[in-house]
């Protein structure tokens, strides 16, 4: 390896990388390349990093990794590796506070079991010792959080967990320089280790599904072809593209800005923005937008809107301020906080009042104090809510759902309300023919050959179904397309014609659904019906949530008539014609009613609805940007998985409301003793670890929340 | 008493070097691609130098 020779290193998303076969392909594909001097798959992931010499640039990487068979998407470097930092600080406070807890626990232990005089100090000196450094550095987690709330004039958790550990070592040294018999060195280390193991699950969780970063980067178009004045073209980059400037767009291509159509004449399909699943007619003169895809034609647009003026961009910031009002919503663990905080430090205060009162000393009385604080230590809160919530997460994701944090699962056990987005969602979002083709082979294989030959939607459905009926496909010569119209070819010196039932002589076709017609050379053409299919247990699922006390609600942003049957069948009430916005709206103005809306939705159009929701789910059949807005992801065909997720949240929450009732019971039996001054560092030792068994072990009754 | 003189700093040692070695590996990032490292057992990657 050429570690001296200049290096730069790009990381791709690989959405395609499934197998170990995937990993060693585009790793030993990529070595070899001149320039390259390394490459790294990442499978959790689903990325590659590349180090390669300077000259390379990033779209010939692009280019190299298509010609072994992978679809990348080159990402900024900066924005990923934010997120995990903070779970490995995490984690490496948490080996940090391991490592100290057990070796002074092990030093306890002796002295509980009688060490006394000399070697007693000496054990209490390398507590000191090691649970010093420790303190600093496990507990700057606690600490920061805790100033921060402070300087806000606020409390939160962490605030009594600091104070507690802090005066509990404080006090140790001071035990220990007196040579005093009691030293709460191994409850403070072993307290910042029990709560450490929550925040990192905590931390993980959120990490684990936030691999979505990135996604906006991929759904609009990475940068697209410049016709120079002189006739020369050039391909730029995204955010180089200005307003102006004349943009070439291949068919099969997304525009990669919004812009006025100059020439040429094709279909797009807009159902990244409008949801609507059949593909339109441009013609000079009218808008395209960016993030659509050029289906048939070549066109080229002159830029009116770029970079982050496009309309694409300025749904992402609806999604934005629509996702404000959500980070409103305050954790249960600190919402109990709220009433925990105040109530520990008054009792530690009275306990230690109360002994000074009683004539004890100074000493004494913060020796009490700090036990009461110890012993209150909010492991039940600190520990059970997030070990609730991963073991339920655990169980949904082995269901196929993907829960994105532990707050994603208190909203979801809240919402009393749902609504469902149509295309997409309650419908595959795939175009499926009604009923069985009456086709002779002969046509069948024509038509094969036909729809192959175009990118339309419907010839894409078309070929296939026809593709798994396993039908060969026909040669055909002097094929042609016509835009909007369809496609014609000669086969055996026959015409023959696939396209618009209207442009091969069948007139009238409801408004429902779509169709297309086969003309096969002979004999009037025969048309062939698709449709949207409606996910299989849809009406079952509408019915169990309106048994478990939802209202449902559809949002389309598609017509009335092709939302009228899906309604029906469903039951649910439905608003049509909704834009991004609208569809916001809708859910603000459920909200305003006092109703927490749990909105389901997958396009890019549902995006701003997504975030607006107090809680959302996607289909993993969503486009990212739905995926990123949501709060959970499901796997598969059926919409069972709202219904299943619901129910383990719920579980969930009642779960975590038995630990806060178990951690308060607990704390009311050891509380008196610890004001007593009955609490010596082994009880508190023991105390504390039964109390942080116990929720675990409650929490772990949610393994199968998800049937 | 004089074999605690020897066995503590030991065993003091002995975790320490076990949290060191964990620091290490998890800077070395071999935390990172944890079901990556899972499938990559079933790669042949004896065929390249």
């Amino acid at each position: 390896m050429t570690a001296a020779a200049p290096s730069e290193r790009v990381e791709f998303v690989l959405p395609g990388v499934k197998c170990a076969g995937c990993i060693a392909k585009i790793e030993n594909g990529l070595r070899p390349l001149s320039g390259v001097h390394g490459a790294r798959v990442n499978f959790t992931t689903k990325r590659v990093a590349i180090d390669h010499a300077p000259e390379l640039t990033p779209d010939a990487l692009r280019c190299a990794i298509a010609a072994i068979g992978f679809d990348a998407q080159p990402i900024a470097a900066a924005a990923p590796l934010l997120d995990n930092r903070e779970s490995k600080a995490l984690l490496r406070a948490l080996a940090v506070a391991g490592f100290g807890a057990m070796n002074v626990m092990l030093l306890s232990v002796s002295v509980w079991s009688g060490a006394a005089g000399a070697t007693r100090d000496l054990f209490h000196w390398l507590s000191a010792l090691i649970a010093m450094p420790t303190v600093a550095y496990a507990g700057q987690p606690f600490f920061k959080s805790a100033w921060a709330a402070l300087q806000r004039r606020r409390t939160n958790m962490d605030v009594p967990i600091s104070i507690g550990v802090l005066l509990a070592t404080a006090l140790s040294l001071f035990e220990t320089i007196e040579g005093g018999p009691h030293a709460y060195f191994d409850g403070a280390v072993a307290l910042l280790f029990f709560l450490l193991v929550g925040r990192y699950l905590d931390s993980m969780m959120r990490d684990r599904a936030r691999d979505g970063v990135t996604a906006l980067m991929r759904e609009t178009a990475p940068g697209g072809t410049i016709v120079l004045p002189d006739g020369t073209t050039l391909w730029k980059r995204a955010a180089e593209l200005e307003p102006g400037m004349r943009l070439l767009v291949a068919a099969g291509e997304r525009f990669a800005a919004d812009g006025i159509v100059e020439e040429g004449l094709s279909t797009v399909d807009r159902s990244l923005v409008t949801g609507e699943t059949m593909p339109e007619r441009i013609a000079p003169g009218e808008p395209a937008i960016a993030g659509t895809l050029n289906l048939t034609n070549p066109l080229t647009v002159r830029i009116t809107a770029a970079g982050d003026r496009t309309s694409i961009a300025e749904i992402v910031r609806m999604m934005e301020a629509a996702g404000q009002s959500r980070s409103f919503y305050v954790r249960l663990a600190d919402r109990a906080a709220r009433f925990y905080a105040p109530a520990v430090h008054t009792l530690a205060l009275c306990g230690f009042a109360g002994w000074m009162l009683a004539g004890a000393g100074w000493h004494q009385s913060l020796l009490v104090a700090a036990a009461v604080l110890i012993i209150t230590c909010p492991c039940a809160l600190g520990l059970a809510v997030p070990v609730s919530q991963v073991v339920a997460a655990g169980a949904l994701m082995r269901k196929g759902i993907l829960i994105k944090d532990g707050s994603a699962l208190e909203r979801l056990a809240e919402a009393d309300e749902v609504c469902f987005d149509k295309t997409g969602t309650v419908t595959i979002g795939k175009l499926v023919p009604d009923g069985a083709l009456t086709l002779s082979g002969r046509e069948k294989s024509l038509a094969l050959a036909l729809a192959r030959a175009s990118l339309h939607p419907l010839s894409r459905a078309l070929a296939a179904v026809l593709e798994s009926e396993q039908v060969e496909a026909a040669p055909l010569t002097d094929i042609r397309e016509h835009p909007g119209l369809g496609i014609e070819a000669v086969a055996d010196g026959l015409r023959v014609a696939l396209g618009r039932p209207g442009w091969l002589g069948i007139d009238r076709v409801d408004a429902a659904g779509s169709a297309v017609a086969l003309f096969a050379g002979e004999g009037p053409a025969t048309l062939l019906r698709f449709s949207d299919r409606i996910r299989p247990d849809a009406p079952e699922i509408f019915l169990r949530l309106r048994q478990m006390g939802f209202e449902t609600i559809l949002l389309s942003g598609d017509r009335r008539e092709a939302v009228a049957p899906v309604a029906r069948s469903v039951g649910a009430t439905a608003l049509v014609e909704l834009s991004p916005i609208g569809k916001v709206e809708a859910i603000q103005r459920i909200q305003r009613g006092g109703h927490r809306v749990l909105m389901v939705g997958d396009g890019l159009n549902d995006g701003p609805a997504l975030a607006a929701g107090y809680v959302s789910m996607a289909p993993a059949s969503a486009t990212d940007v739905g995926q990123s807005a949501a709060d959970a992801v499901f796997l598969g065909d059926r919409l069972a998985p709202v219904a299943v997720a619901v129910a383990a949240a719920r579980r969930t929450r009642a779960v975590v409301r038995q630990n806060f009732a178990l951690a308060i019971g607990y704390n009311a039996l050891a509380v008196p003793l610890a004001i007593a001054g009955l609490v010596t560092p082994m009880l508190a030792a023991i105390a504390m670890s039964s109390s942080s068994l116990l929720v675990l072990a409650n929490a772990l009754r949610l393994r199968n929340c998800a049937r | 008493m004089s074999g605690l003189g020897l066995l503590i700093p030991l065993a003091l040692l002995l975790g320490l070097g076990g949290l060191a070695t964990f620091l290490w590996s998890l800077n070395a990032g071999q935390y990172d691609d944890l079901d990556g490292a899972g499938i990559r057992i079933l790669t042949d990657e004896d065929c390249e130098s």
